[in-house]
């Protein structure tokens, strides 16, 4: 199966090892992975914050370099979201203000191919242990849009379940919002930070050593809060976890 | 223009993006929550009415006087309202001094009234609800508000449905209506349940039921 | 909307306050944290919450779309049963309605029952200041109404109050009112309440006059539907000889079988129990039984543009359950103040903006008032769906574009202050729609990611006041994998 990978523009730019995890991942689940090198954003950061119309040219865009593949994986809940939920709205708007089809029908393709990680891990592939080897004691963070955007449910903490060595813990309050959300982070930083605050207290509480998620946006925001309040712990991405192997071991 | 005119035009053109009729509303959700003996329901009701605090009490028809006359003294109650439909025979056993319930009495005086036995409209077993709608055995919806103690007589399985639908099915929408679940609470504090603040304080329901004799012991 | 909330300062500035007290954080937090975990056991004891979720939605959907019919026929049936209905167009005219009815009766005094349409007007203070008072009698808007507070909550209006405090309000400022506090109160919640209980029944026992809202109105019925816990509406509603009712014109279902969908969403949804201690019907007026007097207020105020709004107009399903309220992380720490409205909480945010317009601050910043993580969304008994609506707001805020203001339809300009955010969000296009451009930046970034800071000065303290950027890679992602040949090149 060759599928494309959909990296997006924050992990592209900030987090290129969840890239290399997912790539090597995939690869030794037997997939053939493509990074097509067009691709830029999604264009989540604009619509949310109220540039709807400065978001459509990045959803054609995006839809002219993915629309080929049999499948688009992306390890970022939120960019998922995104395709999967806001590029129909968004073609429904474009109709709804006189502006025809042609939107909705240049991004109809991608919509149903594109899957967040762990849904294209256990949906499509049908796995559940990936091989995986991590010996650390971890809590999961599901963040929003993963949970209540995809219903995701309990895909991620089966795969986490599933890897070898790994110590699971409950994490309070799980689904509690990071306080990332965007632009929220910046225009509300108060409430941003606070919220970020009291998540990383709460992730402190389990005793674990990794808070890890699949999204690294609220992971830069969570992680950000962990080094400046000084906790021992770290933020990791699911897709470094479930890549590590006892031969090669994430560290 | 007029303020209605005013507020139907923009109604009107507000709407101009909607067109044609649409489709019935989509009512998939349950006439009742789970399959239940009547015998079950009953048993639901009581429990439901105990669970918001309500104090619940069974016996048979032959029972029922004697029952309210020992809630009464239990109560210390010295005046007792009764509706002007009141089977005469629930008040039987009970020395308390009875007002009937007047168009004329004043809030004043419902408040030097001790106690109030009414009869009901409908219960619900599903949520612990007593519905009153003015009918004879219940009066005037003040007579149930004013005096801190409320004894609530519910004829079983009659008067019993299972849920808040079956309810309004049988109820009469002209008539004014009160539904009753617990005695009066409040979560205002601290968003936790505290039962008495304005209404009778103090509600009692007699679950009672035809000539059978009781089995259940009363609780 | 009422002036009680006029020259509030922008969310985030309103909400810095709150963050930073204690005191107000801890209250909401143990309040929002108990109810939370009530109603979803509440709601998880019916099979068929998605079902009744779903009629819910169409019922007040299909309302919406007729309103105007709706309307017609509620105000005949109303009639017919013996009450007066009236119209008003926005708060002033309502409240001029009510203080004329008011002093037609010749009272000094009004009873009051919680009710969000009348803060949302001011009727207490539009009473006020034509020499009426206006007493509440709902315990929570009773400790605001005497600590001359604001309500901050949409059924608990007095949530960011502890019951320490609450004794101390009380103790304070009932003897001004009427019935001084208990000697010895103490901040039980039993005894606070038997304070209040107290205190208000002398008012309650001498009323003349009621005023309410209410939570339904039955179109084919003239049915109105109020509510409540305490008892105090049932007092309202039925000791006095006029009863004037203030409702907003959304809150109407087409027939009295609709309500056995909302008469189980509703308080599952609000206060968590399978159903609230009372709810009070009525039909215009019952000779011998009940005010003798009737009046129905409805109220526009914003409702009619609000439902110009083909994405906006979902707000109007709202019932005021206050779900979203309790479930919402951000109205948890800003409180319900910093929402500058009798509406706060995530409906507030797509409430306020749409009643009053997005000309303000304060009405500017709500629909950024939410990490948009859809908690909100996921209780609403009616699903609507808050996120939508907030991105859509947003919208109208940066871009301008056509809305409808009392009736009219008018051009809106972009807000000012965001300028800046514009010229970036402009910029980004640009760089994603030319990959090339997006690497050449990349490459920048990560060449000279050791002269980086771990925080900002200027603007970018908005993000690094409290965290610590990301550390730039040494190269970026597409870099690896052009140069390794996607990893098969050997080179990690």
């Amino acid at each position: 199966m060759r599928v494309a990978l959909f990296l997006t523009c924050v992990n592209d730019t900030l987090y290129p090892d969840t890239g290399r995890a997912v790539v090597k991942l995939l690869t030794r689940l037997g997939v053939e992975v493509d990074f097509p090198m067009a691709q830029t954003c999604c264009g989540q950061a604009h619509y949310n914050t109220g540039y709807r119309h400065d978001a459509e040219p990045l959803a054609r865009h995006f839809s002219d370099v993915f629309g080929e593949y049999e499948a688009i994986v992306t390890p970022s809940g939120s960019c998922g979201a995104m395709v999967r939920e806001l590029y129909p709205r968004m073609g429904e708007r474009a109709r709804a203000e006189g502006r025809g089809s042609g939107l909705a029908h240049a991004l109809a393709p991608v919509v149903p191919k594109t899957y967040e990680l762990t849904e294209f891990l256990v949906d499509v592939l049908g796995v559940i242990d990936v091989g995986a080897y991590y010996p650390h004691h971890v809590t999961y963070h599901p963040t929003c849009h993963g949970l209540r955007g995809l219903g995701l449910g309990d895909r991620p903490r089966r795969l986490l379940q599933a890897v070898k060595g790994l110590e699971l813990a409950e994490l309070p309050g799980a689904e509690e919002c990071c306080g990332f959300g965007g632009t929220f982070a910046l225009k509300n930083p108060d409430v941003s930070a606070a919220m970020g605050a009291d998540k990383v207290r709460n992730a402190e509480s389990t005793g674990a050593q990794v808070l890890c998620a699949a999204d690294n946006s609220c992971l830069m925001h969570i992680g950000g809060t962990m080094t400046r309040l000084g906790t021992g712990m770290r933020p990791v991405h699911i897709a470094e976890i479930l890549a590590s192997t006892e031969e090669e071991p994430a560290v | 223009m007029s303020s209605r005119e005013r507020i139907l035009g923009r109604v009107r053109r507000a709407l101009a993006d909607v067109r044609g009729e649409d489709g019935p509303v989509e009512r998939a959700y349950l006439r009742e929550h789970g399959e239940r003996s009547v015998e079950e329901t009953v048993d639901l009701l009581a429990e439901n009415l105990a669970d918001y605090r309500a104090i619940v009490h069974r016996c048979t028809e032959g029972e029922l006087a004697v029952v309210v006359g020992r809630l009464l003294a239990e109560r210390g109650a010295k005046k007792v309202v009764t509706p002007a439909g009141l089977p005469v025979d629930w008040l039987a056993a009970t020395d308390a001094e009875q007002v009937p319930d007047h168009a004329e009495s004043t809030p004043d005086e419902l408040d030097r009234v001790d106690s109030v036995v009414t009869g009901c409209a409908v219960a619900v077993a599903e949520t612990g609800t007593i519905v009153l709608d003015g009918g004879p055995d219940q009066g005037r919806r003040r007579i149930t508000l004013v005096p801190d103690h409320h004894i609530c007589v519910v004829r079983v399985p009659d008067q019993v449905v299972s849920s808040v639908p079956q309810a309004l099915d049988r109820l009469d929408p002209t008539r004014p209506s009160t539904w009753i679940s617990g005695p009066s609470a409040t979560s205002d504090i601290e968003l936790d349940r505290v039962e008495g603040v304005h209404g009778p304080r103090t509600l009692e329901v007699v679950l009672v039921s035809g000539d059978r004799p009781s089995t259940a012991a009363e609780s | 909307m009422s002036g009680t909330f006029v020259g509030m300062p922008a969310f985030p500035a309103a909400a810095h306050e709150a963050v930073n007290n204690q005191t107000l954080r801890g209250n909401l937090r143990h309040a929002t944290h108990t109810i939370r975990a009530k109603r979803a056991k509440a709601v998880a004891e019916v099979s068929d919450w998605a079902a009744l979720r779903e009629a819910g939605k169409q019922i007040k959907d299909h309302t919406l779309r007729h309103l105007d019919r709706y309307l017609v026929q509620l105000e005949e049936s109303v009639t017919a049963a013996g009450g007066t209905v009236h119209w008003a167009a926005d708060a002033d005219e309502a409240n001029r309605i009510v203080t004329r009815l008011v002093k037609e009766t010749g009272e000094p005094e009004v009873v009051k029952v919680k009710s969000m349409a009348t803060q949302e007007i001011g009727l207490n203070e539009a009473l006020e200041a034509e020499g009426i008072r206006a007493y509440e009698t709902d315990l929570a808007e009773l400790i605001v109404q005497l600590g001359k507070d604001r309500p901050s909550h949409i059924l608990v209006p007095a949530i960011h109050r502890n019951r320490g405090e609450i004794r101390d309000i009380f103790r304070r400022e009932m003897g001004e009112w009427g019935r001084p506090a208990p000697e010895g109160l103490t901040d039980t919640p039993a005894e606070l309440a038997e304070a209040a209980r107290l205190h208000l029944r002398e008012k309650f026992l001498r009323a003349k006059v009621g005023v309410s809202g209410a939570n339904f109105m039955v179109a084919e019925t003239g049915t109105l539907v109020v509510v409540e816990s305490e008892g105090n509406g049932r007092m309202c509603l039925t000791l006095p000889e006029t009863l004037i009712s203030v409702v907003g014109i959304e809150k109407i279902v087409p027939t009295w079988r609709d309500l056995e969908v909302f008469l189980q969403t509703l308080p599952r949804s609000s206060t968590a129990e399978r159903m609230n201690p009372y709810t009070s019907m009525w039909t215009g007026t019952t000779d011998g039984d009940g005010p003798q007097t009737f009046h129905l207020v409805l109220l526009d105020n914003g409702r009619t543009d609000t439902l110009a709004d083909e994405v906006g107009r979902q707000a109007l399903r709202c019932i005021r359950c206050s779900a979203c309220l309790n479930v919402c992380p951000v109205y948890e720490r800003a409180g319900g103040h910093a929402y500058g409205s009798v509406y706060p909480g995530p409906i507030g945010a797509i409430l306020s903006p749409q009643l009053r317009g997005t000309q303000s601050e304060i009405d500017a910043s709500l629909p950024y008032a939410s990490s948009l993580c859809g908690a909100c969304y996921e209780v609403c008994p009616v699903a609507i769906d808050i996120p939508e609506v907030l991105v859509h707001l947003r919208e109208r805020v940066v871009e301008g574009g056509e809305a409808v203001r009392n009736g009219n339809k008018v051009l809106l300009k972009p807000a000012k202050g965001h300028a800046a955010e514009r010229a970036a969000m402009r910029a980004a296009r640009w760089a994603f729609s030319h990959p090339a451009a997006l690497r050449t930046g990349q490459r920048l970034a990560s060449r000279s990611r050791r002269l980086h800071p771990r925080t900002l000065p200027g603007p970018g303290r908005a993000w690094s006041g409290t965290r610590d950027l990301p550390a730039v890679p040494a190269e970026p992602f597409r870099d690896w994998w052009q140069r390794t040949n996607g990893g098969k090149g050997g080179a990690k």
